[in-house]
């Protein structure tokens, strides 16, 4: 059976635009939360997100690293964010000068949740002003959420399977997950896999504010907005960004003496067939997905050591996500140590899982725990479960689990373990 | 040099992310600049907005260089 490893990371987050300045962050219980700098939101009930910093910031993100000029002018900020992580990635796996037969069987699956958002919103406003004259000939391929796996593609020469999944907030999940197989069934021995997102526009702060979904009592005070398992939770807080990994078949990245971070081992996906927006009242989908991936991997809850939860700060997924892993795990939830790490860096909806997932894979590269912020109060439905509460945690960690569920009712989970 | 042809080229310039001393007047914008035929379109909708002029689209298939644009406008701007 052919088996999946993971030999490089790319990231793009509200808290840095690589891997080591990222999780530093993350492990010194930084917030990447603040006012929104992008456009004027003193009319939006929510006036907060965690933005991706600008160049000159201590922790920014410099466009011109990695995209060309005329790419940047054409394309929205999630397929910018997601051609940096993925370059970033290629770096990182020692893969930048790929020969034309390792390129044959390379390829992507970078996917986003709702993609080219600003730039629709914004050529919709030249159309209705200007007229259809006015309008980008770059407006299509400048918003397509499978123009993230279109530009890396063509910037890398990577010519084998070409695929975006759109899952909202379970995308980078599931493009992890897919591509895995992919490699599985033969199709390539390498993937770039993973997630973007760049939606804070005033039309996604708006859409999703007036879907209940966003946090909006910390106005004032964004870095403790979100804030998973809290009972002052009121709402998610957006984050923007990309992550992105090379996935390779293990006996090709042992070949070429990759450095090799993780197995991915379990991938489950299910279904919640309830409702568009609200989670399955008995966390169902959740349950089933999670099982699904247990199975796959071989590994029975005892085996887990870190989850690294979908958590998003809204008072009803919390609770019943708890509530999935709690039915599920039985009495190895009291070994478990369970953390969101949206409580730092929001919510990337379709870069999450991915950027997650790479938290997962640093937690076993580290034997160390990420946090979650804000818990000072956590739930009833908290007691006996390690969450993390404010501070990163040294531990054992043998195998990691990511969850990521999105709108629609789809659910995605992902199981890694070191290789010895 | 004119006030057209520096602002052709200032466009130019923005628009593909090239260098300014590669924008001379005989330069191709695809053989020379590196654009595609829909970044001709863009520029082509930019310097309509930038001279106030129309270029209808027989008229844009003919612009190739950079001094075919500057001749254009200095010819049909108000």
């Amino acid at each position: 059976m052919r088996r999946v490893v993971v030999t490089g990371l790319g990231l793009v987050t509200p808290l840095g635009a690589d891997v080591e300045t990222v999780w530093a962050n993350i492990l010194a219980s930084k917030s990447g939360a603040g006012p929104i700098t992008k456009f004027d939101a003193s009319d939006q009930k929510c006036r907060i997100a965690c933005e991706v910093k600008p160049a000159d910031h201590e922790y920014g993100f410099d466009p011109n690293k990695r995209v060309d000029h005329k790419v940047q002018r054409q394309v929205d900020p999630f397929i910018i964010y997601g051609i940096d992580a993925a370059g970033q990635a290629i770096e990182d796996a020692g893969l930048t000068d790929m020969d034309e037969e390792t390129r044959l069987m390379a390829g992507c699956s970078i996917g986003s949740g709702i993609g080219g958002l600003p730039g629709i919103e914004s050529e919709s406003l030249v159309l209705a002003n200007k007229g259809p004259a006015r309008v980008s000939p770059h407006f299509v391929h400048g918003r397509l959420i499978n123009l993230i796996s279109g530009q890396v593609s063509i910037k890398y020469g990577l010519m084998g399977p070409n695929h975006a999944v759109v899952t909202a907030c379970s995308t980078g999940a599931h493009s992890i997950g897919d591509a895995a197989r992919m490699i599985k069934d033969g199709d390539a021995n390498i993937m770039l896999a993973g997630g973007a997102e760049g939606t804070v526009c005033p039309i996604g702060i708006a859409g999703f504010a007036q879907a209940r979904a966003l946090s909006t009592a910390f106005n004032d005070d964004p870095t403790r907005a979100s804030r998973p398992y809290d009972k002052d939770r009121d709402g998610f807080v957006m984050g923007e960004g990309a992550g992105v990994v090379v996935l390779e078949e293990y006996e090709h990245a042992k070949a070429r003496g990759a450095k090799i971070y993780a197995e991915v081992i379990g991938y489950g996906l299910s279904g919640d067939a309830y409702h568009v927006t609200a989670p399955h009242p008995e966390g169902s989908g959740a349950y089933r997905s999670m099982a699904m991936a247990l199975k796959k991997a071989g590994l029975t809850p005892d085996d887990i050591d870190y989850i690294n939860a979908h958590g998003t700060s809204t008072p009803l997924g919390d609770e019943l996500e708890l509530g999935a892993v709690r039915r599920l795990f039985g009495d190895a939830i009291s070994k478990v140590s369970m953390s969101s790490t949206k409580s730092a860096i929001g919510h990337l909806l379709g870069g999450a899982g991915a950027v997650e997932s790479i938290f997962c894979i640093l937690a076993l590269r580290d034997q160390i725990v990420p946090p979650t912020l804000n818990l000072d109060n956590p739930s009833d439905s908290c007691m006996g479960v390690d969450l993390v509460p404010h501070t990163a945690k040294k531990r054992e960690v043998r195998a990691v689990l990511n969850n990521s569920f999105g709108f629609g009712g789809t659910n995605a989970s992902l199981i890694m373990r070191k290789v010895d | 040099m004119s006030d057209t042809a520096d602002r052709v080229k200032k466009i130019v310039v923005e628009h593909l992310g090239v260098e300014a001393d590669k924008v001379t007047e005989d330069a191709s914008f695809i053989d020379d600049l590196g654009a595609d035929s829909l970044d001709i379109v863009e520029l082509v909708m930019a310097f309509e907005e930038e001279f106030g002029v129309e270029i209808p689209d027989d008229a844009a298939e003919k612009i190739s260089t950079v001094s075919d644009a500057i001749k254009y406008i200095e010819e049909n701007k108000g």
